[in-house]
C-alpha cells in the first residue's frame, strides 16, 4: 500500500514538478513570480485540444503544434504586458500577472466554453504491475519527460550560450548588458521557455484532470507549494520539491482523508516558508539596505 | 450656497445624499439596486481593510477572502445558533477574526513580497477549503444560513432598511480608519512599508506594527463579513474563495492603493463592473483582468489619481481655447511671446 502510494505520488510529482520548472525559470531570470503561469498553460492545452479533435491532426502533431504557440505566446506577453513595467515595484508585477491570470481564464471560457472535456493520454496500454505495485504507461512517459526537460534544461543552461546568457541576465541584469548580453532577448526566451514546460505539463495533467478553463487553478497553487517546498531560486529544487509534494500529498490521502489534500498542500506552504523561506535547495536571498 | 462650503456643510451635503439615495432609487422603481448599494458597502469596507494592510503598509495579501469567511461564519453562527444579538455577534466575530489575522501576522514577518503573497494564497484557500470539508460545523458545500440582523427588536430585513444600518456601520469604519492614518500609527504604517530598515532605525517596531495591520485588516474583513452575511443570509464557501480575493485586490488598485477615497471608488467601481454587461457570461472577471492591467500599465496610482493626470491636458487645452478666443494681436503676441 505505502509503495502504490509512493510511486502515484512520484507521477503526480513529476507533474507538479514540471509545471514548477517554468515558475522558477521566470522567478530566477526575472524576479517575477508568474500567477499567470497555469492559465498561460491551460491555452497552450486547449490549442493542442483543438489541433487535435478539431482539426484532427494526430497527437504528436498537434502537441508540438501547441508547444510551438506557447513559445511564441509566452514571448509575446512578455513583450506586451511585462516588459513596460520591468523597472516598477514588485507589486505592480505581481498585479498584472494576476490580471493576465483572469483575462485567460475568462478568454478561455468564451473561446472554448467551461465544461470540461477530455484529453487523450499521450500513451494508452496495459499498465505494468511490478511486485505488486501497479505502474501505468503514462506515468512511466510523465516520468521519462520530467526527466528528459529537467535535463534538457540542465544541458542548455550549462553549455549553450543562450543558457549562459541566461544564468548572466539572472545573476545580474545590468553587468550581463554591459558584457553584451542582449537582456530583453534573454527575457523574451526565458518566458517562452517557461510557457513551454507549462503547456508540456498541461498536456500531461490534462488527461487525468479533464480540459477546462479551471483545470490548472489547483495544479498551480501545487506548483507553488512544489517551488516554494524546493526552493524557489533553485531548478532542481523545483524538481525536488514536486515530487517530494507529490509523495507527502499522495500519502496524507491515503491514511488521512483524500478531502485535505489541498488543504494540507496549504498547511505545508505555510510551514515551510516560516521555517525555511528560501526552500529545500535554495539559497537565502540577500537584501541590500 | 456659502454654507456647503465649509467642511460641517460639506458634511451635511453627503449625509443628505447619502440618506436620500436609495429613496430616490426607490421612488425611480429600481427597489433592487439597493441591494447593490449595500454589497457595494460591504465591499468598501472589504477594500478599506486590505488598502490598510497593502497600500498603507505593504504588505501584500491575496486570502483576504479567508477573513470575510471567518467573519461571516462566525457571525451567522453567533446569530443563528446561539441566538446572541446581532450587535454583539458582530464585534465578537470581527474580534474572531483579527485574533487569527493577527495570528497570521506572526509568520508573516518573516515572509516579504512573493513569499507573503504566496502564503497568503495558501491561507485563503485553506479556510474556503477547510470551511467546506468540516461539514458538521459548517454545513459544507450546502452552505449554512444566516438570520437577519436586527436591533433591539427592529429587524433590518429589507434591504432598504439594511442600507441604513450598512451606512453607519461603513462611515464608523471609515472615520476610524482615517483617524488610525492620520496620527502616529498611520505613519509608522507607511514607513514600514516605504523602508523597513529605516522605519525601525526611527524607532518602529516592525513587529508590532506588522501583525497589527494584519489584526486590523482581518478585523475590517470580519466585520464585512458579517455584514454580507446579514444581507444575504445565505452563505457559502464558494462566496469567499481565490476568486473574490483577486477582485478585492484588483479593487484597491484599480481605485488607488493607499488612498481611502480611492479604496472607496475601487469598491464601487469593482462592485458595478459585474452589473454592467452582466448577459454575457464570465465578462466581469475579463473585465476586471483588463481594468487591472490597463491601470498597472497607464494609471499605477489608480482611478483616484485620474484628475490629476489629467491636469496638464486640461490645463493645456484651457490654455489653447484660451489663446484661440483673444484678439488678434493679443493673441499673436501671446503665442510670439511662448
Amino acid at each position: 500500500m505505502l509503495g502504490q502510494q509512493i510511486v502515484s505520488g512520484l507521477a503526480a510529482g513529476c507533474l507538479y514538478a514540471l509545471a514548477a520548472l517554468g515558475l522558477v525559470l521566470v522567478y530566477r531570470t526575472m524576479d517575477i513570480v508568474n500567477f499567470a503561469h497555469g492559465e498561460m498553460a491551460m491555452v497552450s492545452t486547449f490549442v493542442a485540444y483543438t489541433l487535435l479533435a478539431r482539426a484532427g491532426l494526430p497527437y504528436a502533431v498537434a502537441a508540438l503544434g501547441a508547444l510551438a504557440f506557447a513559445a511564441i505566446f509566452g514571448m509575446l506577453v512578455e513583450r506586451v504586458f511585462l516588459r513596460p513595467i520591468q523597472n516598477g515595484p514588485l507589486i505592480s508585477m505581481m498585479i498584472m500577472t494576476l490580471g493576465l491570470f483572469m483575462v485567460f481564464n475568462g478568454a478561455a471560457g468564451w473561446v472554448w466554453g467551461f465544461d470540461p472535456v477530455s484529453f487523450p493520454y499521450a500513451v494508452k496500454g496495459r499498465p505494468f504491475v511490478l511486485g505488486g505495485i501497479i505502474i501505468t504507461r503514462d506515468s512511466l512517459l510523465v516520468l521519462a519527460v520530467t526527466c528528459a526537460m529537467a535535463l534538457g534544461l540542465y544541458l542548455v543552461l550549462r553549455f549553450t550560450m543562450a543558457g549562459i546568457a541566461i544564468r548572466a541576465t539572472s545573476q545580474n541584469a545590468r553587468a550581463a548588458r554591459l558584457m553584451g548580453v542582449p537582456v530583453p532577448r534573454v527575457y523574451s526566451l526565458t518566458w517562452g521557455m517557461s510557457s513551454v514546460l507549462g503547456a508540456v505539463a498541461g498536456i500531461l495533467i490534462a488527461p487525468t484532470t479533464f480540459l477546462s478553463p479551471n483545470m490548472m487553478a489547483e495544479v498551480q497553487i501545487k506548483a507553488f507549494t512544489a517551488a516554494v517546498l524546493g526552493g524557489f531560486s533553485s531548478l532542481p529544487g523545483a524538481v525536488v520539491g514536486g515530487l517530494l509534494l507529490g509523495v507527502l500529498e499522495n500519502i496524507v490521502a491515503g491514511y488521512i482523508s483524500t478531502q485535505l489534500k489541498s488543504t494540507f498542500a496549504f498547511a505545508l506552504i505555510v510551514a515551510v516558508l516560516c521555517v525555511r523561506p528560501s526552500g529545500i535547495l535554495g539559497t537565502p536571498p540577500k537584501r541590500k539596505v | 450656497m456659502r454654507a456647503v462650503s465649509t467642511p460641517a456643510g460639506r458634511l451635511a451635503v453627503w449625509v443628505v445624499a447619502l440618506v436620500a439615495l436609495p429613496l430616490v432609487t426607490v421612488a425611480l422603481g429600481r427597489a433592487y439596486v439597493v441591494y447593490l448599494y449595500d454589497l457595494v458597502m460591504v465591499n468598501i469596507i472589504l477594500a478599506l481593510g486590505l488598502n490598510i494592510l497593502t497600500g498603507f503598509t505593504g504588505q501584500i495579501s491575496i486570502g483576504h477572502a479567508g477573513f470575510m469567511a471567518i467573519g461571516a461564519y462566525a457571525s451567522a453562527m453567533l446569530t443563528g445558533r446561539l441566538g446572541v444579538p446581532f450587535v454583539i455577534a458582530m464585534p465578537v466575530a470581527a474580534l474572531l477574526t483579527a485574533a487569527v489575522g493577527f495570528g497570521l501576522g506572526i509568520p508573516a514577518l518573516r515572509l516579504h513580497g512573493h513569499y507573503l503573497a504566496i502564503a497568503t494564497l495558501g491561507f485563503g484557500v485553506a479556510v474556503s477549503q477547510l470551511f467546506a470539508v468540516w461539514e458538521g460545523f459548517t454545513g459544507g458545500y450546502q452552505g449554512m444560513k444566516a438570520p437577519a440582523a436586527s436591533l433591539f427588536g427592529f429587524g433590518f430585513n429589507t434591504d432598504l432598511r439594511y442600507y441604513y444600518l450598512a451606512l453607519a456601520i461603513t462611515w464608523l469604519m471609515l472615520a476610524a480608519a482615517r483617524n488610525m492614518l492620520r496620527t502616529r500609527p498611520g505613519r509608522a504604517l507607511m514607513a514600514v512599508r516605504d523602508s523597513e530598515i529605516a522605519a525601525q532605525a526611527m524607532g518602529v517596531n516592525l513587529a508590532k506594527y506588522k501583525t497589527a495591520a494584519f489584526a486590523i485588516s482581518a478585523f475590517y474583513a470580519g466585520v464585512a463579513g458579517s455584514l454580507y452575511a446579514h444581507l444575504v443570509k445565505f452563505i457559502s464557501p464558494f462566496d469567499f474563495n481565490l476568486s473574490v480575493s483577486l477582485t478585492l485586490l484588483a479593487s484597491i488598485v484599480v481605485g488607488g492603493l493607499g488612498s481611502l477615497p480611492g479604496s472607496v471608488l475601487g469598491a464601487v467601481f469593482m462592485t458595478l463592473l459585474p452589473h454592467v454587461f452582466s448577459r454575457v457570461k464570465n465578462l466581469p472577471l475579463v473585465l476586471t483582468g483588463i481594468s487591472l492591467i490597463v491601470v498597472v500599465l497607464f494609471l499605477p496610482h489608480g482611478l483616484v489619481s485620474l484628475p490629476w493626470r489629467l491636469l496638464p491636458a486640461w490645463s493645456w487645452l484651457k490654455a489653447r481655447l484660451g489663446m484661440r478666443r483673444g484678439f488678434g494681436a493679443r493673441g499673436s503676441a501671446k503665442r510670439g511671446a511662448a
